[in-house]
């Protein structure tokens, strides 16, 4: 008996050891509970190390740096394998932990869905940094979701912004035709309703292509392509789907200068494989894209990396999703900062004050210029009725070997966002029979 | 010594046709019954009832469906994803789209729809049988898929197709608390499963039963295959249909698609096949089985590494999961593979004679 035990002691090591990775959370007074849910299993686990390894790397950076005004981090990972019903498990599970969890990152447009509807009964926030429901950007109706930096309607409008700029004005895209190529979930369908906005306003044609997730065979809906020849054509995949993509473009000689892919389809993972032949590749970028040299990456290689206690590979730190993963943790920690300015320094806030926190963030370029996001981040200011305090994006394309940014920012056009996240939120509210948060509630 | 049912006299076949005819075996359901209604909700942490037990209800509640139709009637099936999501969506519908509806009626018009859904994708067993069939019944797993991704009408014409529920209360007692969402699903899962039990212990049962065993000698004695083969489609779907209302308006709240997948198809039928096919008990040991063993590895490993004296990361323990997981339910079929309910009446019979050996 005991020395089946100790085999099945032995398999789990064995199991564990090429992968072993130390996440320990260290135990000390006065932390803050931060639970990272993370995929680093499953068929998304391509995308969910990077992001996972940025966000505790940066949590890590943040007790090197001596914690907020003190206060040290404590976080806890949670494997979610990128389903539903598991990261509810987990959030279920490490919400209460430690004092209670101060706020979340559901890493999943579903199980940002299922928390929405769990988070303001446990008064924890919700931070999605650019995925998630776009309607949520309206902080009157949803108090605690935060869709920071940018919301899918804030991708796709810049997209369609840049293909204008490329053929030489917005006017011109009359009579052309663009695609869209999604993954067939709410996520792939959320930058549906800003679209056909553009489309009645410029007059372009609007195709709508569905591939079914997770996105492996897409040779019927390449042979679509083929047959219409969009003019431009939107990438809005995840995981498997994006490269399998790209070399179905190939096959088809489908320029692929003419494709423009969101923030979750032009990462490092997404156009790897595919290499030489994702050349001329576009994708609209969360604020930042890839950057090595950004003084952020240089600490985290320096603080972190070099002495041993970095997570992941060295060469991924600053690639696309592992920046996507620092910046999102910076977002939440700056919102425990602002927490702490108004309810007291040095102490550890809760998830009601992170709240307050997060609606009230004022990151002006300076404050992120010494937090080390110098060229990575544009200012960020958020309100009672703006959760996402951002619209700016940039535009970057794959090379063949790297990412490179080829155009300036480019802001969202609020005019055709605001009244889309109006309406969409307030039949939400009806449909909940939810009332809007009256302006005294938003002062508290 | 304890467990034997010497002395106790059956005078009327009622008595003897009951479903617990040994003393205490009757004694055991009510001290569990006890157990689950009164002891777990007064002792048990919200995560454990929001996470674990709740799911372990509804997951068991749709395994006793499955097996009504894989165990019980033969009909192998991969459309168990499809019915619960039938119920849950044809749920949704009535409850938002008829205001003041109930949750109860609404679950059971659910339930309903899946039922009718049921029948229509039943229908091809009366022409393919064995693993033909759960080719055939695969295909309701992708026709509801499509239909809910494309079909706007049925997710009232949500941009993103995801829908949510909110406001549940029952008789005026609002359904949001772990307690009161635990002691739902928990009243919801004995008044089915003690339905079920009758009904396989009944007629219509016996008459599944003779199909699973043999159909053409069933069709010989007088049964009709088209009628026993139907009926448990319905029921099966709707009780399966039920369980998806419940998991899309109790424990997610909010859903899309994509979680009701073919995944769920396959561990349903798995739950059953582990749990004993042809048992009651067996779906119980199924679903706790799939549902509740692999959160218990997940938390479990990390504080076995700690004993030993090493910190292992969530990979690692996820990675690992996967591989005991799947060892041990290889070791189950090889030890016992009528499942895990025929694990349970040996060790009933054992403990009978015991402590002699014969």
């Amino acid at each position: 008996m005991k020395l089946r035990k100790i085999v099945l002691a032995a398999a789990v090591v064995a199991a564990g050891a090429s992968s072993l990775v130390s996440t320990g959370a260290f135990a000390q007074a006065k932390e803050q509970y931060l639970p990272v849910l993370s995929y680093r299993t499953g068929p998304y686990a391509p995308n969910g190390t990077p992001t996972a390894n940025g966000i505790v790397d940066y949590y890590k950076l943040v007790n090197a740096r001596g914690g907020i005004n003190g206060v040290k981090l404590l976080f806890e990972e949670c494997e979610t394998g990128y389903d539903t019903a598991r990261s509810v498990e987990c959030y279920e599970r490490l919400k209460g932990k430690n004092g209670g969890a101060t706020l979340i990152h559901p890493w999943s447009t579903g199980a940002t869905f299922a928390l929405t509807e769990k988070a303001p009964a446990d008064k924890i926030p919700l931070i999605t940094t650019g995925y998630g429901r776009s309607e949520s950007a309206d902080g009157t109706i949803f108090k605690w979701n935060f869709p920071l930096l940018g919301t899918y309607w804030v991708a796709a409008d810049a997209i369609i912004q840049a293909i204008g700029k490329k053929e030489g004005g917005l006017d011109k895209l009359k009579g052309k035709k663009i695609a869209l190529v999604y993954h067939d979930s709410p996520f792939g369908k959320e930058p549906i309703p800003l679209l056909q906005e553009r489309s009645k306003m410029h007059g372009f044609d609007l195709q709508l292509l569905p591939v079914t997730a997770p996105g492996v065979e897409q040779k019927a809906t390449w042979l679509q392509v083929r047959q219409s020849r969009p003019d431009y054509t939107l990438l809005w995949g995840w995981g498997v789907m994006n490269s399998t993509a790209l070399k179905e473009a190939q096959a088809t000689g489908y320029p692929r200068e003419k494709m423009y892919g969101v923030w979750w389809s032009s990462a490092e993972p997404d156009v790897k494989d595919v290499g030489q032949g994702a050349k001329g590749y576009n994708g609209v970028t969360l604020q930042h894209g890839t950057d090595r040299n950004a003084p952020i990456v240089k600490e985290i290689l320096e603080k972190l990396h070099a002495k041993g206690q970095g997570t992941g590979p060295k060469e991924e730190v600053g690639e696309t999703l592992y920046l996507r993963g620092v910046v999102s943790a910076a977002m939440g920690v700056e919102g425990i900062r602002a927490a702490q300015e108004r309810f007291g320094k040095g102490k550890v806030m809760t998830g009601e004050q992170v709240r307050w926190g997060l609606e009230n963030l004022n990151l002006t370029q300076a404050k992120l210029d010494a937090l080390g996001f110098k060229g990575v981040m544009r200012p960020v200011s958020t309100s009672c009725a703006d959760h996402v305090g951002a619209g700016a994006a940039r535009i970057h394309t794959w090379d063949g070997a790297k990412w490179t940014f080829t155009s300036d920012w480019i802001e969202a056009d609020q005019q055709i966002i605001k009244p889309l996240v109006k309406s969409t939120a307030a039949k939400y509210a009806a449909d909940k029979k939810l009332s809007p948060r009256t302006p005294a509630d938003c002062q508290s | 010594m304890l467990y034997r049912e010497n002395g106790q006299f059956k005078t009327s076949y009622r008595a003897d046709q009951q479903i617990l005819p040994i003393l205490q075996d009757r004694i055991a359901v009510f001290v569990l019954l006890a157990v689950a209604f009164v002891a777990v909700p007064m002792l048990a942490s919200d995560y454990l009832m929001r996470a674990i037990l709740i799911p372990f209800l509804i997951f068991s509640l749709a395994a006793v469906g499955v097996n009504i139709l894989v165990g019980y009637c033969g009909q192998i099936s991969l459309g168990s994803g499809a019915f619960m999501a039938v119920g849950a969506y044809g749920a949704y519908n009535f409850f938002v789209r008829l205001p003041g509806l109930p949750l109860i009626p609404a679950l059971i018009l659910g339930g309903l729809c899946a039922m009718f859904f049921g029948i229509l994708f039943g229908l091809p067993s009366l022409r393919v049988r064995g693993l033909y069939l759960a080719v055939a019944t695969l295909a309701a797993q992708f026709f509801a898929d499509w239909m809910f991704l494309r079909i706007k009408w049925f997710t009232l014409d949500t941009p993103s197709g995801s829908v949510a529920v909110s406001n549940l209360q029952v008789f005026g007692m609002p359904i949001d608390s772990a307690v009161s969402k635990y002691l739902f699903c928990l009243c919801i899962l004995a008044v089915i499963a003690l339905l079920a039990k009758n009904l396989v212990r009944g007629a219509i049962g016996r008459e599944w039963m003779a199909i699973r065993d043999m159909d053409v000698a069933a069709a010989v004695i007088g049964i009709r295959p088209m009628y026993a083969k139907l009926s448990a489609f319905a029921v099966s779907s709707f009780i399966i249909g039920v369980a998806g209302a419940l998991w899309a308006f109790i424990y997610l709240g909010a859903w899309e698609p994509s979680a009701f997948s073919v995944d769920y198809s396959f561990r349903l039928l798995f739950m059953v096949i582990i749990g004993g096919l042809g048992s009651i008990m067996g779906s119980f040991f199924g679903a706790a089985f799939i549902v509740i063993l692999p959160i218990a590895l997940n938390q479990f490993l990390p504080l076995l590494a700690g004993l030993v004296g090493i910190t292992i990361s969530t990979t690692a323990v996820s990675h690992a999961e996967l591989m005991i997981f799947g060892g041990l339910i290889v070791w189950f079929l090889i030890v016992e593979p009528h499942g895990l309910a025929r694990l349970w009446a040996v060790g009933k019979q054992k403990l009978r004679l015991w402590p002699f050996p014969h």
